[in-house]
């Protein structure tokens, strides 16, 4: 693996050369002795057996119920559970993220109302469970059986039954947007704070429009600071949508439960749910990996190679070993 | 008004309690390097800012080119103009940042070609062409599309005094453009400054280097506590200073 030990070269330290080399010119002949890890190999050693430990416990233990989960894991109701899964995850993120910089933006602007309205709005939705909230919107109609759209306390334009409007699904959608947003809207103005101070009063001197300023100049540098908070938000909600079981909307982790409530194979479901999950955030992460990098532009003197450059490199190192 | 292109008149301006404008008084005609020199402290830079419009002043006025920065007349009265229009009027002025302040995201030439494209709405393939020619300019033309970060301070300042001239001001204003740089780099800096003197720019220049001001200024004007202490040509005030003021500042940077 090691290239070998370093050449040993005259010693060129400020301090003169050191009395070891003046005594031994030919030091270059000398062997070079590796520095030896015993304990690492012990910890190496001991981690590898609880591995195969898990490994056979996992494997052999017929509770588990392996031939379950493969007749499960591409059932067409989980399929369709997985997709509606991933609609509310992106409907939430974006409509949040949307959300949560017009939030941002206002706790920013200097405007008193604006400010405090934005501040407000995330002081409330972050107060309230987000099962509670879902409950909220789920039972709308008890609270206002008609909902009116026109002049606060003057005429209506359209009228329409609550029960109509508001679904279960775009209650989830709504609660799950609301709640995004607020924690959205920290994560943006974190960002925004984190640019420059400089990088705006340099836009301001040459001109550049106010619009142009925040679009062209702050959110792309802010984009460091929001993307991975963001990944992990994303990650999150892909989980966090499993509340929205209790508005009976058939998710992944809703249906997972009717199935085994019907056949009893409760492990082998949960753990169709559970490979399901890892296989939605395993994609997000790697997507993450490669938004990171993109906004990484010029923060870096060089960008980290991706997983296919690297391996590329490892190869091509490989092979030029074996042509020697 | 006056033939000045900047005429600054009467300016006060406070941070709080802290008076850091005193009535400050400068005309710089066209084509002509003004150098300003003051202890830290002293108001130089904020009497930069005051010139485009970064800062408000509380009273006086500035015009550059006969123009009134951040106000409009009618009749007898000032209306203070928006901020669009503020911004407008910004694209006449160069600003050079001590921190060089280049967008750290964009590639050099994204750098110099944002305003021009975006405030100006010149056309792209104009502007770039034009970005070009700037660099080669200040000698970087190999660098166009390198981030700020890969380049060397020196070399960063280079491509924000190139960004500055894409808008075709017809005044730049430097504030200390030499300050944050390692001493090795600060004459690349200075010759690409003293390049655009040669060229007729009108400039601004805040600095504590008195070489250059010796060698390029057409006038030098030294700042204390908010005021213009004195001004006139280098000769004049840096070999034979009128106050005791000036003559002890000079005597610990010389």
């Amino acid at each position: 693996m090691s290239a070998g030990p370093p050449p040993v070269r005259e010693s060129t330290d400020e301090h003169g050369p050191s009395p070891v080399v003046a005594d031994h010119p030919d030091f270059e002949e000398l062997k070079v002795v590796p520095a030896r890890y015993p304990w690492r190999w012990f910890a190496t050693l001991a981690v590898a057996v609880l591995l195969a430990m898990a490994a056979h416990a996992l494997v052999t233990n017929p509770a588990w119920d392996w031939k379950v989960v493969g007749e499960y894991l591409f059932y067409e109701t989980i399929l369709r559970a997985v997709w509606l899964t991933l609609k509310l995850t992106a409907l939430g993120i974006v409509l949040g993220f949307v959300l949560g910089t017009v939030l941002a933006l206002m706790r920013l602007s200097g405007v008193p109302l604006l400010t405090s309205v934005a501040w407000t709005y995330v002081w409330i939705f972050r107060s309230v469970p987000l099962i509670l909230q879902l409950l909220f919107w789920y039972n709308l109609a008890i609270l206002y059986r008609y909902l009116s759209f026109g002049v606060p306390f003057g005429p209506s334009f359209v009228e329409v039954a609550t029960m109509d409007l508001i679904g279960p699904l775009t209650a989830a959608t709504l609660g799950l947007a609301l709640h995004q947003g607020a924690y959205a809207s920290e994560i943006v103005r974190a960002g925004v704070l984190s640019v420059d101070q400089g990088q705006l009063e340099a836009a301001a001197a040459l001109g550049v429009p106010r619009g142009r300023q925040i679009r062209r100049i702050v959110l792309p540098q802010a984009m460091r600071t929001i993307v991975p908070t963001a990944a992990n938000e994303i990650v999150g909600l892909v989980k966090g949508t499993s509340v929205v079981y209790i508005m009976a909307l058939p998710e992944l982790f809703y249906q997972v439960q009717v199935i085994y409530n019907r056949n009893g194979r409760v492990i082998a479901l949960l753990l169709v749910a559970t490979i399901w999950y890892m296989i939605i955030t395993s994609i997000l992460s790697v997507a993450q990996f490669y938004v990171e990098r993109h906004y990484g532009k010029g923060s870096a003197r060089v960008l980290p190679p991706t997983p296919t450059q690297r391996l590329r490199a490892a190869v091509a190192a490989r092979l030029a070993g074996w042509r020697r | 008004m006056s033939a000045a292109m900047v005429d600054v008149r009467g300016v006060h301006k406070s941070f709080g309690a802290l008076h850091v404008l005193r009535g400050i008084d400068l005309r710089v005609r066209a084509g002509e390097v003004t150098v300003v020199l003051g202890p830290s402290g002293s108001g130089k830079s904020t009497l930069l800012r005051s010139i485009n419009h970064l800062e408000r002043v509380d009273r006086g006025y500035v015009s550059v080119d006969g123009q009134l920065m951040g106000y409009r007349r009618a009749g007898n009265r000032l209306h203070e103009l928006k901020e669009r229009q503020i911004l407008k009027q910004r694209t006449q002025i160069g600003f050079v940042f001590q921190n060089f302040n280049l967008f750290a995201h964009l590639t050099a030439i994204e750098n110099i070609a944002e305003a021009p494209i975006s405030a100006q709405r010149r056309p792209r393939s104009e502007v770039y062409a034009e970005a070009e020619t700037l660099l080669r300019r200040v000698g970087l033309l190999e660098k166009a599309q390198v981030y700020p970060r890969q380049l060397s301070g020196g070399q960063q300042q280079r491509v924000a005094i190139a960004r500055a001239l894409a808008l075709r001001p017809k005044v730049v204003l430097f504030d200390e453009p030499t300050s944050a740089l390692d001493p090795e780099l600060v004459g690349e800096v200075l010759d690409t400054m003293r390049d655009l003197a040669r060229g007729g720019t009108t400039m601004i220049v805040v600095t504590h280097e008195i070489g250059f001001a010796r060698e390029v200024a057409d006038t030098v004007v030294f700042m204390d506590a908010g005021r213009i202490v004195e001004q006139g040509p280098p000769d004049e005030v840096l070999n034979h200073p009128q106050h005791d003021r000036t003559r002890a500042f000079l005597s610990k940077v010389l």
